[in-house]
């Protein structure tokens, strides 16, 4: 049963990050990894807020293993942090690093904090 | 009419300022090679999309069967979350080099093997939430260590496996895609 709740969650998820990195790059060029340092701001939000309510673990499986975690991506992250660093933008292989994890770590606390108020 | 696919300019037409550094070259997460690429086309690719999402199923299925085999106790070091990460790290180095560089495969490998399989399995909002879980929870050396841990063993294991498999492939250290060291 947890797996199927997964596999749906995933269905949803990992095209959407797609379509979001293909929009976001279309938008801001190729210099920097915009789209995947997007969906993984939005992909931890949503996981803290699923954290902070009072959800059902089917839910949790659904929209949190399922649907944040294929939102969400560390080898499309860290392989673009490593080809910014073989290009020879090694300051911007830095910044994607810095700017995903503590941008990641906000927004999980700010979806923390909407989902407390709201809830 | 009101959107038509072709024509819009992502860019001003002053043009942008040009980046002082080349294009580093394709990303996982790009469409596959075709056509269109990435010059601002917005048809919906059904295919690929269909094969991202079955390969991002299949990896969310690894990454919730090791979660669900190897739990990690409340504040203590989340290995499988750091081992599916690291790996699925690994794993790409050796797709992005055996794709991109050597040109291997029908187009929908790449989008398929990716951002499907292997985006699906890794994780970073997991690892967020566990670094915040750790931190909150009393254990807030073992967040730290596990949020820099996470970050070199990911980067390090993406760089040795792309350096290996070029290694093996015969390729050299520049590949089609303008990679300069």
């Amino acid at each position: 049963m947890s797996a199927l709740l997964v596999a749906l969650g995933a269905a949803v998820g990992a095209p959407l990050r797609y379509l979001t990195d293909r929009a976001v790059q279309s938008r801001r060029g190729a210099a920097f990894p915009w789209g995947t340092l997007t969906v993984n701001v939005i992909g931890s939000a949503l996981l803290g807020a699923l954290l902070a309510l009072p959800v059902p673990g089917w839910a949790m499986t659904l929209a949190g293993t399922g649907l944040c975690g294929a939102l969400s991506t560390y080898s499309t992250f860290a392989y673009e942090t490593v080809r910014l660093a073989g290009s020879g933008a090694r300051l911007r292989a830095v910044l994607n690093v810095v700017v995903s994890v503590v941008g990641g770590l906000a927004a999980a606390g700010f979806g923390v904090v909407v989902a407390r108020a709201l809830s | 009419m009101p959107d038509t696919p072709a024509r819009r300019s992502p860019r001003p037409p002053g043009g942008p300022p040009s980046s002082p550094r080349p294009d580093p070259g394709p990303r996982p997460g790009a469409p596959a090679a075709g056509p269109a690429g990435q010059t601002g086309d917005r048809r919906v690719p059904w295919a690929t999309l269909a094969a991202v999402a079955a390969g991002g199923v299949i990896g969310a299925l690894a990454r919730h069967g090791l979660a669900s085999a190897f739990p990690h106790p409340p504040g203590g070091f989340p290995w499988t979350t750091f081992a599916t990460n690291v790996i699925g790290c690994a794993l790409i180095g050796v797709l992005m080099v055996l794709v991109t560089e050597a040109g291997r495969g029908h187009p929908l490998v790449r989008p398929f093997l990716g951002p499907g399989v292997l985006g699906g399995f890794t994780t970073f909002s997991a690892y967020v939430a566990d670094i915040g879980g750790l931190a909150a929870g009393g254990a807030p050396q073992v967040a730290l260590v596990y949020l820099f841990a996470t970050v070199a063993a990911a980067v390090t294991a993406t760089h040795l496996a792309a350096q290996a498999t070029r290694a093996l492939a015969g390729l050299r250290r520049t590949g089609p895609s303008g990679e300069a060291g």
